[in-house]
């Protein structure tokens, strides 16, 4: 690890402030990504600021929305038993993600912000537009299995790590953010941008923004929701294709969708043709089929993860399947 | 060890006291502050049963329990550590007598290098401290952050099967 000076965060505004001035510190929650990224020299601040100390814990139920504090760990949100009854795929999606002990340490907004697996990008010997601007992408004709398919540029074909992002778009959750200006709000689907030409800039905060919680409405959808990820192990691995999904019914048909995947995409993907293919059908099997079909629509494989345009159609028809018991 | 700080003369705040608790011990250690838990148990307190393997969080050799609960000590800073109670392999014994999942390791044979089983039982204790249910595919899940080159995985889930069995809540480590 490069040298770095440490300090405990006693308010939020420490944050704020500290981290909207050079030398803009690096944010220590969980720490699960980031010791690993300062143990590699990807990441090399000279001071990390630990906000473990913050009162920013707490899960929350009010007005039919899931407020659940930043610093909430992994386990913590996946065991509760309102998230397992009214937000399954929630729960699902964390207890498919990591392994228990870093489920213990990994915070809840940590785990949105933590960085692609990308193997060039953590290897600080190779070429990677987001981690060196400017010094061009290792994956594009390289080892690119895992890539992904939707969101990629010229410059990044990274794919966004996450699985509870996966579940939190297809919920449309919300993020808190605090800032050196005050407070904002920002949709999970809004807080990560496409790589484009600046695949270093990964995200809509600015430095000193500090996420602060995050809110998940409920429904019907919610309530009626599941998580299937296909990845090379069973366990402690990340996706190679994973699938949020949840429906609504009205009698025999289904009112509303949610679907979502990840593994696939260079940030956490919603598909939203899909979802309107599923809405006012009855649920079955050819209908679920021919909704994910249309999954993979504008795919760009690249020689290695080519074959994930096909398991994406598969996945996505598994997950409506198993959610709608026709599996 | 904490890599050498090539030429960059180390400030006040790249040092601290750092007090830990560990297995009912107070311990004030002087660090650079990059000093990770996993290297201030072995290295500053002389405690080698937490063992390090891959140190990247992917191995679970260096599984410790922090408030009762798994973590792996390799990716936790020490200076984010006070105030928190840390047991160790070491500190699972009481009045010389073993843990019972220390008692089912050796009664199942799960082990054969013995270099990943402080943290498989450590891993263990903390399964059943919370009490999950312990079928073969849930202790399966639960431990898959801790690997086992010599393949000792068979023995490992009979050995927490019955530990869970044994185990009554003033044994808990």
């Amino acid at each position: 690890m490069h040298p770095f000076a440490y300090t405990a965060a006693q308010t939020p505004q420490d944050v704020t402030t500290r981290g909207s001035h050079p030398p803009h510190p690096d944010i220590l929650a969980g720490g699960t990504d980031l010791l690993q990224l300062l143990k590699e020299r990807v990441r090399t601040p000279a001071e990390l600021i630990d906000i473990n100390g913050l009162d920013l814990g707490g899960i929350d139920e009010k007005n039919g929305c899931l407020r659940v504090g930043a610093l909430v760990r992994m386990s913590e949100l996946a065991a509760d038993p309102r998230v397992t009854r009214d937000w399954p795929v929630v729960s699902k999606a964390l207890l498919d993600s990591a392994s228990a002990q870093v489920r213990n340490m990994a915070s809840i907004a940590g785990n949105l912000l933590q960085r692609t697996r990308c193997p060039y990008f953590r290897d600080a010997t190779t070429p990677c537009n987001k981690r060196d601007p400017g010094t061009g992408c290792s994956a594009l004709d390289g080892l690119n299995r895992t890539h992904a398919i939707l969101g990629t540029s010229d410059r990044c074909i990274a794919a966004h790590p996450s699985d509870l992002a996966v579940a939190l778009v297809a919920l449309d959750a919300r993020i808190s953010i605090l800032g050196p200006d005050g407070e904002d709000e920002v949709a999970v689907e809004n807080l990560h941008r496409l790589p484009g030409d600046t695949p270093h800039m990964e995200t809509v905060l600015q430095p000193g923004d500090l996420i602060t919680a995050i809110h998940i409405p409920a429904s019907e959808c919610a309530r009626r929701s599941h998580y299937v990820k296909v990845r090379d192990r069973a366990s402690f691995e990340w996706a190679l294709v994973s699938a949020a999904v949840g429906l609504d019914m009205d009698g025999g048909t289904i009112s509303d969708a949610r679907v979502a995947v990840g593994g696939v995409g260079t940030k956490p993907w919603r598909l939203r043709t899909v979802e309107s293919l599923l809405i006012g059908k009855a649920p079955g099997p050819q209908v679920f089929k021919a909704a994910a079909d249309r999954a993979a629509d504008g795919a760009q494989p690249r020689g290695g993860n080519a074959y994930k345009v096909e398991l994406l159609k598969h996945t996505v028809t598994r997950a409506l399947m198993e959610l709608g018991g026709c599996a | 060890m904490p890599e050498p700080a090539n030429n960059t003369p180390l400030t006040a705040a790249m040092a601290a006291d750092i007090t830990l608790d560990v297995n009912g011990a107070r311990h004030t250690l002087h660090l650079d502050v990059r000093t990770t838990l996993l290297d201030a148990l072995r290295d500053h307190l002389g405690l080698t049963g937490t063992k390090k393997g891959c140190d990247l969080g992917q191995c679970g050799a260096c599984t410790v329990l922090v408030d009762g609960r798994p973590v792996v000590s390799c990716l936790t800073l020490a200076a984010t550590q006070q105030g928190r109670a840390v047991t160790t392999i070491e500190g699972l014994e009481r009045d010389g007598k073993l843990h019972p999942v220390q008692e089912a390791f050796i009664e199942h044979d799960a082990f054969q290098c013995g270099y990943c089983t402080p943290g498989q039982i450590m891993a263990a204790v903390g399964l059943l401290n919370e009490g999950v249910p312990t079928t073969d595919a849930a202790i399966r899940e639960r431990m898959s952050g801790n690997l086992c080159r010599c393949g000792a995985y068979v023995n490992i889930v009979e050995a927490v099967k019955a530990a869970a069995a044994m185990a009554t809540p003033d044994q808990k480590g």
